[in-house]
């Protein structure tokens, strides 16, 4: 059992919390990832490890309410236990040697991108963070990414935060201002990853991903978060979740992620459905 | 006077149309009466064949004998000196290949039914006897055994009695590994392996979960930081193979351990799962082993109204158990022998609408000495499905591999250890799927057994 020791609403559908796990705190690293159960019947689901305090003991994680476990997770309390918490798995991204890099973020990706610009930063790194959201409600991590960042750039669909325009538009400015980058790394929505890859592609800037498809074990046993890469079957769980953005085939993945779409609707009316009846 | 009847007893089993619908056991197990009959079937015979077709040598004229006198507690206890897994081994073992194989009334007639009297050995003291296993005296050495399926649950076993202070590292979040997630609830009851694995912690072993070793803590740290003497390796069969033909990655394709692991471990089965499964009309297994045979019978029952094995081979090669490929058969599954799959198709939203395939016939016989299947010229031909699950093997998780220096690995990701179970790094032991891929239960229960003899040795030997 594992203790959530603090929880904050950073935006009505995204939620951080920090949890006491000294084992993955010990050895978490940007890039990484964490599998929960919220309780006995739970399903396992992966989420990234955002942040982590290797004295403390403690490892954050940043989660969208999108289904019927994210939406039981966010029922939990501070002082509350999450029942089963495994990581730190996956390989951490690789960020060494990197002299100036362009942080991409989308949505709730940015809780994901934002541990790794803060390594870049803490290794001297020169880090502008693209980070976009489709409104300013929705905007998260703000201070956070400004206390890491060389250049921030806050982008929103409807122009309510920061410039109105997507994550593209903003990159695309940055690269023909002159900006030479060593890496790009893009961490958001599937599609988003796809365009800032595509992007970066026709100036030949190396590209990195973070996937986050459907897992079950998450260890390298199920095979689920099986991607294409490069024409080959890679596993998200083992040989990522980073992957190179010029190779990945997005279209496969997105399809994948939505087997289940109508399944984790049902499933997250039905867990509002019993917090309703609980509250009366 | 013995029993001189050619036929064993048959397994009291489900009727075939009831069970297809329900996760519930399919053999039922011989009442009291039934075993001491059978039990009279065996010749106590001197030369004792069967002893030497059982990976771990259980005493098995000796507990059948005990059987036959009806002293069925002393019967498990012969048993439980030779395997720490009795009520599991009883259910999956393929005793037609092993025991009772040997067995000296299987050259005229049916063998003795040593799997099915061990199982009722097994189930007779669990329900019948509350006594817990005897714990032995501390010796103060510890020992780590990384995963907790059969290979590792054995040598855990088999040290503690010895007096081992055992720490099991399981990387899920339920011990039992291939028993829990893979081996379907209908085969292997989840609360037989939760009684056996019970039965471990009450002889001292400890189970910790969610720790990945790899991740969390490295085989070094074990034996660096951990103060662990020795550890055993039992990690499993890894990742899922699958046969690179296109559309192996539409949506309604999926690893048989994919599959498995959400209906057995996640017990999506069950109306109110939180795991999702997908509810398939016409499903295609492609493979012949026991997990094809377990994808395929879970298929029927999660309602599927037609689930054919595809297999590359004919009948004859197929490695499933016998039992099984017979229940199966029952249950209304198809056997499509001499097929093998070239391309899956794909429908509406990335779903399957079919898999393209060849008829094969079989030529010489290849490495493994099976009679290689080739391909048969102009036999194309569609297969209407919208979901396919891939059973053709697995090859072994990289974590400990990429994590461990100095620790030797075959071509194809397999540990390297001796016949002792003894690897490439000092005090290292490996055993089961890691190191021989994708075998069987008993298999390695075998060589987690080997490996704690070895184990015990060297660290007798330090004093």
């Amino acid at each position: 059992m594992y203790k959530i020791v603090e929880k904050r609403e950073l935006n009505p559908t995204v939620t951080l919390m920090k949890v006491e796990a000294p084992f993955v705190a010990r050895k978490a690293e940007p890039g990484q990832f964490i599998i929960l159960r919220v309780d006995e019947e739970g399903e396992r689901i992966p989420l990234t490890v955002a942040d982590f305090d290797r004295e403390a003991g403690t490892v954050t994680i940043i989660f969208q309410i999108v289904g019927g476990t994210t939406e039981r997770l966010n029922h939990l309390a501070c002082g509350e236990y999450i029942h089963d918490f495994v990581g730190p798995l996956g390989e951490p991204s690789k960020v060494e040697g990197l002299k100036k890099v362009a942080v991409v973020g989308g949505g709730v990706g940015c809780a994901i991108a934002y541990p790794v610009a803060k390594k870049l930063h803490a290794l001297g790194a020169e880090v502008h963070s693209i980070v976009g959201f489709r409104n300013k409600g929705l905007v998260i991590l703000e201070e956070e990414f400004r206390a890491v960042s060389d250049v921030y750039k806050l982008m929103s669909d409807d122009g309510t935060a920061g410039e109105k325009g997507l994550v593209t538009d903003a990159l695309k400015a940055l690269i023909e201002a002159g900006n030479q980058y060593d890496e790009v790394i893009a961490i958001g929505p599937v599609v988003m990853m796809k365009f800032v890859s595509l992007l970066t592609k026709q100036y030949g800037i190396r590209t990195t991903v973070s996937m986050n498809p459907i897992m079950i074990d998450g260890t390298g046993m199920c095979g689920c978060c099986r991607l294409t890469v490069a024409g080959k079957t890679k596993f998200a769980c083992v040989d990522g979740p980073d992957f190179d953005g010029h190779e990945v085939d997005y279209d496969e993945i997105l399809k994948r992620a939505s087997t289940y779409r109508e399944f984790e609707q049902r499933e997250r009316e039905a867990a509002c459905n019993l917090f309703k009846k609980e509250v009366r | 006077m013995p029993n001189m009847s050619p036929q064993k007893h048959p397994m009291p089993a489900q009727e075939a149309g009831e069970r297809s619908k329900n996760f519930r056991e399919v053999a039922l197990g011989y009442d009291v009466e039934t075993a001491l009959d059978e039990a009279k079937r065996c010749l106590n015979c001197k030369t004792r064949p069967c002893v030497g077709g059982c990976p771990v040598r259980i005493h098995i004229p000796e507990f059948i004998a005990k059987v036959a006198a009806g002293e069925f507690e002393e019967a498990y206890q012969i048993i439980q000196r030779s395997s720490s897994l009795p009520a599991v081994c009883g259910r999956v073992c393929p005793q037609e290949t092993q025991c009772e194989q040997q067995c000296v009334r299987g050259k005229k007639g049916e063998p003795v039914a040593i799997g099915r009297l061990e199982r009722f050995v097994a189930d007779w003291h669990n329900a019948h006897s509350c006594d817990l296993p005897h714990k032995a005296e501390p010796n103060g050495h510890k020992v780590a055994v990384v995963g907790s399926g059969p290979a590792g649950l054995t040598c855990a076993g088999d040290l503690a009695k010895r007096g081992y202070d055992v720490t099991v590292f399981e990387a899920l979040h339920l011990a039992g590994g291939v028993l829990v997630y893979g081996i379907p609830e209908f085969r292997l009851p989840k609360a037989i392996v939760e009684k056996e694995i019970e039965n471990l912690k009450a002889l001292g072993v400890k189970v910790e979960t969610n720790m990945v070793i790899g991740r969390v803590l490295s085989v070094d740290e074990l034996l660096e930081e951990q103060g662990f003497e020795a550890v055993f390796v039992g990690s499993g069969a890894g990742l899922p193979r699958f046969m690179n033909i296109p559309g192996e990655n539409l949506k309604s394709v999926f690893s048989a351990n994919e599959f498995l692991t959400r209906v057995n471990l996640m017990k999506a089965y069950q109306e109110d799962a939180r795991t999702p499964v997908f509810h398939a009309k016409k499903v295609a297994v492609v493979g012949g082993g026991n997990v094809a045979m377990d994808a395929a019978r879970c298929a029927k029952r999660l309602g599927a109204e037609e689930v054919s094995i595809v297999y590359r081979r004919s009948a004859n090669e197929l490695p499933a158990r016998a039992e099984e490929v017979e229940h199966a058969k029952e249950e209304g599954i198809v056997f499509r022998f001499l097929t093998n799959p070239t391309a899956i198709l794909e429908g509406e939203q990335g779903v399957v609408a079919g898999m393209t395939c060849v008829e094969m016939e079989l030529g010489e016989p290849d490495a493994s000495g099976r009679r290689r299947p080739v391909v048969k010229e102009g036999s194309e031909f569609t297969l209407a499905c919208d979901c396919v699950i891939m059973a053709i093997g697995t090859s072994p998780n990289p974590l400990i591999k990429n994590t461990t220096a100095g620790l030797d690995t075959q071509k194809w990701g397999g540990i390297v250890a001796d016949e002792t179970g003894k690897t490439s790094r000092a005090h290292v032991y490996a055993g089961g799927d890691a190191v021989t891929g994708a075998a069987t239960v008993i298999l390695a229960m075998g060589a987690g057994k080997t490996a704690a003899e070895a184990i015990d040795a060297e660290l007798r030997a330090k004093e």
